[in-house]
This record gives C-alpha cells, structure tokens and sequence, in this order.
C-alpha cells in the first residue's frame, strides 16, 4: 500500500488528538480502551510496513507529492521499518502495563504518551534533517511532560535538568544545521551525502564544525559520556511506564548518529570522510566504563537499569565507531534486545517495589513479596537477559559485537570493556537478587499490592521477547545484515532515493 | 554587514552560554531565550545575505534563498513553544522546591554577603 509509511506517524497523532477531545478527554475508561486500540493499530500496521519493505524494498514517501531533494520524503527502509516495529511493540507493552493505574496520576497521560510515540517514529522514519529536528522536538516536549506526571519532588528536579539540558541540545542542533545548509545548500540526507563529498578547503572545515556540533546534540540524546550525567536521575525518578518508553529514546540517538555518520559523512565523504570515529572511539569505550561503574554503585533496582541503559549505549556507540557492516548489524540485533530487555526490568522494579512498603526498590532488608515465585521467576529472565547469559538473547548481540571488532587493537579495547561491563553487571544482579528474595524479615506489608494482569502481561511480553529474538536468532540477523549493507552502501541509501540523480 | 550581523550573533550566543551556566533557574531561561534569538538570526543568514532581493521570483533583479525564512519560522515556533514551557517549569520547581536554583536546594555559602547577591554558583 503506498500510504502505509506515513502510518506509523498518522496512527498515534489521531488517536492522541482524538483523547483530547470530548467525550474522552474527562473519561479515563475510555482513553485506556482507545490507547490500547490505538497501538494495536500501530503494531499491525509497523508489522505489514516492515513485511512489505522486506519484499519489494525501500519506499520513498514525498509528502505533499514534492520530489526529494525539494520536499520532505520520508524514508522506509530496513533499519527505520525494524525501529518502527520495536516502537510499536514497546508502545503497546507499555500501554497495557499503565492502564493498570499507573496513567492516573495526572491527566493526558494518554494523548502524550501517543505524541511521543508519532515523535519516535517521524524520527525513525524521516529523509530530511531538519524534520528529524522537528520530530525530535515533537518527542521531547511530550516526554517532559510524560517525565514529570504524577508530580513530586523529585521528578519536579529532575525533569527541570533534563529541560534545560535538552533545550540547550535543541539550539546546538539548530547551529549544526544552519551550517550545515549553508555549506551543503540542503537539507535532505540522501542529497547531503552525495554533496558532502565534493567540499574542500575553508567549506569542509564548516561542515566539519556543523557536523561534529551534531554529534554532540546526538550523543546528549544517546547519553554518551560526558553527557550521561543526566539519565540516571531522570530515569530513575520517573514513572514506570515513562522509564520503559524512555528505554527507546537513546536509541533515537544511536540511531541518528548511524544515519548522519555512515550515510552522509561516511566512507564517501571525501575530505570529511568517517570525522566521528576518532570522537566516538574514546567516548564510547569510556561510557561502558562509567556505565559498568554506575551498575556495581546502584543502590536501587530503578538506578541500576539506568545504569545498564548507560552500558548498552556505550556498546552501540563502539559498533558505530568500528563502522563496518557486521558492527552495525551487530548494533541493531542488540539494540532490539537492550530496549525490551531494559524496560522489562523497569517495569518490573515497579511491581517489586510496591510489594516491598517502605523499601521500594532499594537493595535492603525488607518484609516478604506478595508474589516471590512470579516476581523471582521473571528476575531471573530480566537478569540473564541484560547480563548477557546464554541462552538469552544478550548472549547472542554482545558476541555479535565482540565478533565485528576487525584488527587485534580494537578488540583489544573492546573485548575487555564489554566482559567486563558485563560481569559489573552479574555481580550487581546476584547481589540484588540476594537481597530482593532472601533477605526477609516480619510479614507481607500493609500497603503491599500484588501486580494486575495487564501488568504481568505486560512484562511477560517484554521479557518473553528474549528467547524469542535467540529462537528467530537466524532470520533476524539475516535481516539486519540486510539493513546494515543497505546502510553502508551509499548507492541504495543515497542515489537510490532520489529520483534521476546518478553518479 | 556581514561584519556587524556576525558580531550581534556572537554576543547573543556568549551572553546566552553565561547565562544558562548562572545557578538560578530565572536567568538560565533568559539564557535560553537569548540563545534561541541567536540561533534564529543564524538560520536565517545561513542563506547568505543578501539586500535588495525578494524571496519570490521575477519581484527583483536577484531572489534570495527562501528555505532559511521557513527554518526560522519553524525555530521561532518551537522556541517559542519551549520558553514557555521552561518558565511554567521553573515556576512549579520554585513552588516544589522552595527555592529557585536550578539544583533544587541552595549551595552552602560563606557569608552572608554573598549570600544576598545571589547566583555566583
């Protein structure tokens, strides 16, 4: 179908704008029934999107029938259709997890949550990059205000940091394009790319600074060090469902910075040919190190899978500084798994916490779980899952990425910083595991509620996604060699979009 | 011109950056917005300037770029958009917090002097 690109983008702007109006905007039933409809929708529609592209290829949208490079296209390739599909499947997760009452504390959590969906997905989804800005934009006013529903002290902090801090990133981002354009004379990626390479001179200097703006506007989204000092404060205050949706937000980052740095200022960059890599090297290599650090110093479930969020990124900013086809189809196996496999886990620090009273999430002694079997059971999923044990599917993207590193040099580097990072993270989880489920004292509390059922089906979902992508291991990585390959292959993600340009 | 243009952006921007290094949450939104004015008016001259020339065609002997007018447009919205948004913020964390430095608590100062200037932290 030849509108079903933009689907992704129309889905949640419709069914958020249809929550605002009466008479669903008073009545929370029915914004529940309509959230939940609303990203089935959008689950089956990314799902045939990603099928179809699968089978006939890319699909160039030209919005308002303007031919790129002149108009807005949106571009539907392997990489953006898989990201598309993640979203949709992580939306849906969610959905069902805060209609167990966790949409209640303030209102519209609802219309947001879906502005921030269509925000993810026009990122994901865009050819231009100053709609990337807008779309950007688009999920970050959502997300400021999803971050600081339900009020409270903390949130109030933390959200005021995470504003500021983007805003900031917003003006940067507005810098690097300005100089971007000014040097490039457009706009649309694919047309960039294929103009970068004939700069030189005082230009390419320019565009050089434009582009390494970018990256820093990119790395603050992916929380790449330094500009990680933000996420876990943020994320650990914020509400769960908001936390686990969050989980997907660095990856619009990562994925940005393997839009901008491999299609347009990659091999065939001339001058400016692969500028990020001497920057993402060292930056990346030291984000896994303070992310490891962050997980042995988490003294609480919430912090700790902030902290994991942290170590994931560093691992997908090392696949795109090794900038090669089997790195990022190594990066996009592991990035499905991290985002699911992170908002399981904090999902589920939030059935744990309500269980325990005073205790919450934090690694203390504390009175028994109302659930121990069900809550230890899926622990132990989540655990694996992140830690990177087989048979799970962390097992399977971490040896991915220590199996792209290419001269003995990079694996030098990468090899231990991963290990590590992960055995940082086994002794966390055993430690907490310990304390969680063994260390008990006096009788379930008062105030203690045992999960609902859209709850546990929620986690479920996330959870079970896991040994999913280890079982589909083969299909799965075959396709996303298929999207890194068309990635590093400026042909089809450049001169293919644009009609009667050739090289 | 582009001599003049480029200093006013320039100072826009340094005043904008100190601005939003300040501890309290009032002058790191007027930062804010002096860096968005600033932003804008590089947008717009990264069309090049150029005088005497419509952005329509056949108006004037020379046209100039129209796509930066419509990039400006988009940032002025969002901008605008933004600002607004911060100030609510910063007017709920004052009420939250009980003081408006953008930490959330006033750093330990060492008399009262400095105390009552306020905002060197």
């Amino acid at each position: 179908m030849q509108h079903l690109s933009i689907f992704p983008i129309l889905i949640p702007l419709l069914f958020g704008a249809i929550m605002l109006l009466p008479p669903f905007s008073k009545d929370i039933a029915s914004q529940r029934v309509c959230s939940v409809v609303g990203t089935l929708f959008l689950l089956v529609s990314s799902a045939v999107l990603l099928f179809e592209i699968n089978i006939s290829g890319v699909q160039v949208y030209a919005l308002g029938g303007w031919q790129a490079p002149f108009g807005i296209s949106l571009i539907a390739d392997k990489v953006s259709s898989l990201l598309v599909l993640l979203t949709s499947f992580l939306a849906f997760s969610v959905i069902l997890y805060a209609i167990g009452g966790k949409d209640k504390g303030g209102a519209y959590f609802h219309p947001l949550f879906m502005f921030q969906i269509m925000g993810i997905n026009g990122a994901f989804l865009t050819g231009d990059i100053f709609n990337l800005f807008v779309f950007f934009e688009v999920l970050l006013i959502a997300s400021y205000a999803l971050l600081i529903h339900a009020g409270g002290k903390q949130k109030t902090q933390a959200t005021l940091h995470y504003v500021i801090l983007n805003l900031v990133g917003s003006s940067l981002f507005l810098f690097g394009l300005g100089i971007l354009y000014g040097t490039l004379g457009t706009l649309n990626m694919a047309d960039m790319a294929i103009k970068v390479g004939q700069l030189e001179g005082e230009t390419a200097t320019l565009a050089k600074t434009g582009a390494l703006l970018l990256l820093v506007v990119f790395g603050l989204k992916a929380a790449m060090l330094p500009m990680h000092f933000w996420l876990p404060k943020t994320y650990a205050s914020a509400s769960a469902p908001v936390a686990a949706l969050f989980a997907i937000m660095t990856k619009v980052g990562i994925y940005s910075i393997f839009r901008v740095y491999t299609v347009i200022f990659g091999e065939n960059a001339g001058e400016l040919a692969n500028i990020a890599t001497p920057w993402l090297w060292p930056l990346a290599l030291l984000t896994i190190a303070i992310g490891s650090i962050g997980v042995l110093a988490s003294p609480s479930l919430k912090v700790l899978s902030a902290n994991l969020v942290i170590v994931s990124s560093g691992s997908l900013l090392a696949c795109a500084a090794i900038n090669s086809e089997a790195a990022t189809s190594a990066a996009l196996y592991y990035m499905v798994h991290s985002t699911l496999a992170s908002a399981g886990l904090f999902l589920l620090a939030d059935m744990m916490a309500r269980q325990r009273g005073k205790a919450e999430d934090r690694f203390v002694h504390s009175r028994p779980f109302v659930q121990p079997r069900l809550l230890g059971f899926a622990f132990a999923i989540s655990a694996l899952a992140l830690v990177g044990m087989p048979p799970l599917s962390g097992f399977v993207g971490k040896v991915m990425i220590l199996q792209a590193t290419q001269s003995s040099l990079q694996t030098m580097w990468v090899w231990p910083l991963i290990l590590l990072g992960s055995l940082a993270a086994l002794i966390t989880f055993s430690r907490a595991g310990t304390t969680l489920f063994w260390r008990h004292n006096g009788s379930v509390a008062a105030e203690a509620e045992p999960a609902k059922k859209t709850e546990i089906m929620s986690v479920a979902l996330l959870l079970l996604a896991s040994p999913i992508l280890v079982l589909f291991g083969g299909d799965i990585t075959e396709f996303t060699q298929e999207a890194a390959s068309y990635l590093h292959d400026i042909q089809s993600s450049a001169y293919a979009l644009l009609p009667g340009v050739t090289p | 011109m582009e001599g003049i243009y480029a200093f006013c952006v320039g100072l826009l921007t340094a005043c904008g950056i100190f601005l939003t290094l300040r501890g309290r949450s009032f002058s790191v939104v007027i930062g804010l917005t002096l860096l968005s004015y600033a932003v804008n008016l590089f947008l717009f001259a990264s069309g090049r300037l150029k005088l005497n020339s419509a952005v329509v065609l056949g108006q004037s002997e020379q046209y100039s770029d129209p796509l930066p007018q419509a990039l400006v447009l988009t940032a002025i919205v969002i901008g605008f958009a933004m600002t607004a948004f911060a100030v609510i913020l910063a007017m709920r964390a004052r009420a939250d917090l009980g003081n408006d430095h953008v930490d959330g608590n006033l750093p330990a100062q060492p008399n009262e002097a400095s105390n009552r200037s306020g905002g060197n932290q």
